[in-house]
């Protein structure tokens, strides 16, 4: 694999439609990460069912100037908090099929603890702040807008 | 001019994805700036009544509070149900 300066960056942030390959992001988070002893990596799927039954993919849309700018807050705040060595969030935006990856979160830290209240941080703060919407697709082939979750937002206050 | 936006939900509410609007001169923050996008008809009223709605300001969110200038962009969009 060949690298450029940009995957040194402490933060990396991608917002696109394309799948991503959990072992490549993985190894491009630890090639960054000299000083970690742990990586935890999280990754989101869409379900196949909703709480009326089955469903048959979804929809995407997101505010494209403030997304990367909100993601690169959440991290930049996980960052701080945990001193975390390296962080990855990858958020895919588009139509997705049942079964398929939505989200990958990753991040570099010197002990485990870290790691994952770092990892759930961001995936908690992304739930509630980052501007995505998701619509899913029922088995009539109508599209619906998913309500959000007050558990959602649970997750986020406590930490 | 103000570029307002609106997302998912509240865009299918309102019939459109973005307005360029003069600022009126007597409104300084976001709560009077929404009053004044209400004004526009009851589809703008009903979408930016409810307390659910989160408001964004040169893409950092925002309170009814949030001070307005010319040349900001204002959007409006449901809770975000992402990751």
């Amino acid at each position: 694999m060949e690298w450029d300066q940009s995957d040194q960056e402490a933060i990396q942030i991608r917002v696109e439609p394309q799948d991503f390959e959990l072992g490549t992001e993985y190894e491009r988070l630890r090639l960054r990460s000299n000083s970690s002893g742990a990586i935890v990596v999280f990754t989101g799927l869409v379900r196949d069912f909703n709480a009326e039954g089955a469903i048959g993919g979804i929809i995407l849309e997101h505010y494209p100037a403030m997304t990367q700018k909100s993601l690169k807050a959440i991290a930049k705040k996980a960052s701080e908090k945990w001193g975390l060595e390296g962080i990855t969030v990858i958020h895919r935006v588009g139509e997705l099929q049942n079964h398929d990856q939505i989200v990958l979160v990753g991040v570099s830290a010197r002990h485990r603890a870290a790691a994952f209240d770092g990892a759930r941080f961001i995936m908690d703060y992304l739930k509630t702040e980052a501007p995505f919407w998701k619509k899913e697709v029922t088995a009539d082939g109508d599209a619906e807008w998913v309500e959000a979750k007050e558990s959602d937002q649970r997750a986020r206050e406590r930490w | 001019m103000i570029k307002v936006l609106f997302f998912a939900r509240i865009r299918d509410q309102v019939g459109c994805n973005e307005l360029d609007l003069e600022l009126p001169e007597t409104v300084s923050d976001v709560g009077a700036f929404t009053d004044q996008l209400k004004q526009r008809g009851k589809e703008f009223s009903a979408a930016l009544s409810d307390p659910n709605v989160l408001v964004a300001v040169n893409q950092e969110m925002a309170s009814s509070q949030t001070t307005v200038e010319d040349g900001d962009e204002i959007a409006y969009f449901p809770p975000v149900t992402g990751g």
